[in-house]
């Protein structure tokens, strides 16, 4: 597991993409590999317990809980951190989920809107998480805006069932992917400020 | 400058034309130009107005003992893309009985570089269009269509029930479900609702590089199913330093679909109408032109409950059938009285590599994909706390920040 620092987020990613990164992103403040204890006192999301999908009527209602607990103490931590960068809230039933995430660029805020599903095979196959604006913008997507997470995430995730939940997807998928992805389309000029969008109109 | 009245005139003109067009289309939705009527029985006779000449010819060849009765059968194809679309098409071709098309996408022009559908038909359902070119292809075919995502809560349920009551006269399950979708949450989907309803089902797929596939036949307990261990990949030999994915998520060629396509077919007729082997596991790797195939048992410890289930139940099922008498092949050790130029008969495969391949179950050229989940590694990161909290308190909690 490597460790990424950029714009004070800090993002864990496995060694191809951590490669990748350092090639095309040099304007990264600092690269380090960390050992178990760094990684464990940065990241801070706690793992989950019970193994139950949407489909197991019994045991979901516990692992909802487990999840909303996991993302209270995440987003927690990354405000102490001033680290904030997303948020989340689902459906009554917890299948269906949405909320925002932020990423800071020359001291600018870029937001987009997030949603994804629970999936019936959850957690054996990770929640496909969707940014619907970006939709056509990147060929690194999929149907319907969802981000490709194939190369970075899924093994990881496979990994790591059932102790993975949605605040993990969300650290070690989606943030990786915007870091990559959104400085990239803002220098191709396809994501644009939001001030920038208000006087060109 | 035309007047306004000769304005009226034109567009009166155009509406005109406009309305004789529709009707002509409308009359062409119902019977299009070209189209057969239904045939109710397949004949043998070999004339050049009998689409199921050359497939019943197949019986008079002794290689299908009854081929009519591939009217009978009805199959579920469960991703209706590069893969799923041509596989469709063979089994209308061949005069499948029923078919039940699942896919929620719309055919796009991006699309174009596989097979089957037409640049006209961006826009539309991949289901609707699919139905619409196969059952002008071959009418005698019934054509069941749903346009929906099968991982989501939404649709699951119904998606189970369509293959439990599938069949051709909706009294019981599909005969086989065909999995041709392009990503691990919908084949874990079909897994379950297959290792649920004791369903047997192929499994397909191309690889993201468009250079390799696979086919694999899951008889829930008696073979593996798709959960029983991480996903094969065939090897593709190619040096990891050179393998580029920069901007993109995936490629695709028309070749490696089609002839994953045909493989999957091949087996579905073999399996449904009885004759020659069905392989269990076939791999294609496109730049060797390499085709491992393997066999693949249930693993014991497999996460899905129904497929244990299944197992335990394969297990009573062989238990209870009378043993066959296994006759052994007495082989007669061939004896040479002298060894005049003292040859020695060495064993092919060393010993460290057949150690090595029985630890991995897996054949020559075949790895997984990712590692299994490692339970015995004690992990000593934070675990979520219990909490009294309620649903709706947690809810507000996380809202509120």
């Amino acid at each position: 597991m490597y460790c990424i620092v950029k714009e004070k987020r800090i993002i864990y990613v496995n060694k191809e993409i951590y490669a990748k990164l350092w090639k095309y992103q040099p304007s990264l403040t600092s690269i380090k590999m960390v050992d178990a204890a760094t990684k464990k006192a940065l990241s801070g999301i706690p793992l989950l317990k019970t193994n139950a999908g949407p489909r197991d009527k019994d045991l979901w209602p516990t692992r909802l809980k487990e999840e909303y607990m996991s993302l209270i103490k995440y987003v927690e931590n990354n405000k102490a951190a001033d680290n904030d960068w997303f948020r989340l809230e689902s459906s009554k039933d917890g299948t269906r989920w949405f909320g925002k995430c932020w990423h800071m660029q020359d001291f600018l805020k870029y937001e987009f809107d997030i949603e994804f599903d629970i999936p019936v095979t959850y957690p054996v196959t990770a929640p496909e998480i969707a940014i619907p604006e970006l939709d056509g913008k990147t060929a690194k997507m999929y149907r319907g805006g969802k981000i490709c997470l194939t190369d970075h995430f899924k093994p990881l995730w496979a990994k790591n069932v059932p102790k993975f939940g949605i605040g993990h997807a969300i650290a070690l998928g989606l943030g990786p992917w915007l870091a990559v992805e959104i400085p990239d389309l803002i220098s191709k000029g396809l994501v644009k400020h939001k001030d920038e969008k208000e006087e060109e109109t | 400058m035309a007047s306004i009245q000769e304005l009226k005139a034109k567009i009166k003109q155009l509406e005109d034309e406009l309305a004789l067009e529709k009707r002509r289309n409308a009359e062409q939705v119902g019977t299009p130009a070209g189209s057969r009527g239904k045939i109710a029985k397949m004949s043998a006779e070999v004339v050049d107005s009998n689409p199921y000449s050359r497939l019943m010819a197949l019986k008079r060849m002794g290689i299908v003992d009854n081929y009519e009765k591939i009217r009978d059968y009805s199959v579920a194809v469960v991703g209706v893309g590069g893969v799923g679309s041509v596989t469709a098409e063979m089994l209308t071709r061949c005069g499948i009985g029923k078919l039940i098309l699942f896919d929620y996408d719309k055919v796009e022009l991006a699309n174009m570089n596989r097979l089957f559908f037409q640049p006209h038909q961006s826009g539309m359902s991949k289901v609707e269009a699919a139905q619409k070119t196969l059952s002008f292809i071959n009418p005698d075919v019934i054509i069941e269509t749903h346009n929906y995502n099968i991982t989501t809560m939404a649709n699951f349920d119904n998606f189970m029930e369509t293959i439990r009551t599938g069949s051709i006269n909706g009294d019981g399950p599909v005969d086989l479900v065909l999995s041709c979708v392009d990503n691990f949450e919908a084949r874990m989907a079909i897994n379950d609702a297959c290792n649920e309803l004791a369903q047997n089902w192929i499994e397909s797929g191309v690889s993201e590089n468009a250079v390799s596939g696979h086919i694999q036949l899951v008889k829930p307990g008696e073979t593996a199913c798709f959960g029983c261990a991480p996903p094969l990949v065939v090897a593709e030999n190619i040096d990891e330093k050179t393998l580029k994915r920069e901007g993109v998520c995936a490629a695709s060629l028309p070749t490696t679909m089609g002839v994953v396509a045909g493989l999957l077919v091949q087996n579905t007729l073999k399996y449904l109408l009885g004759f020659g082997n069905v392989t269990e596991y076939l791999g294609y790797s496109a730049l060797q032109d390499f085709f491992p195939t393997m066999v693949m048992k249930p693993n014991s410890q497999c996460s899905s409950r129904y497929c244990i289930k299944r197992q335990e139940e394969f297990q009573k099922k062989l238990a209870a059938q009378p043993k066959e008498e296994i006759q052994e092949e007495v082989k007669e050790e061939i004896k040479h009285d002298s060894n005049e130029w003292a040859i020695e008969l060495v064993d092919e495969t060393s010993p460290e590599e057949s150690t090595e391949k029985s630890d991995e179950n897996l054949a020559t050229g075949i790895k997984y994909r990712y590692d299994r989940p490692d339970d015995t590694k004690t992990d000593d990161s934070e675990v979520v706390a219990d909490t009294d909290e309620s649903m709706d308190d947690l809810m507000a909690k996380l809202k509120g920040l």
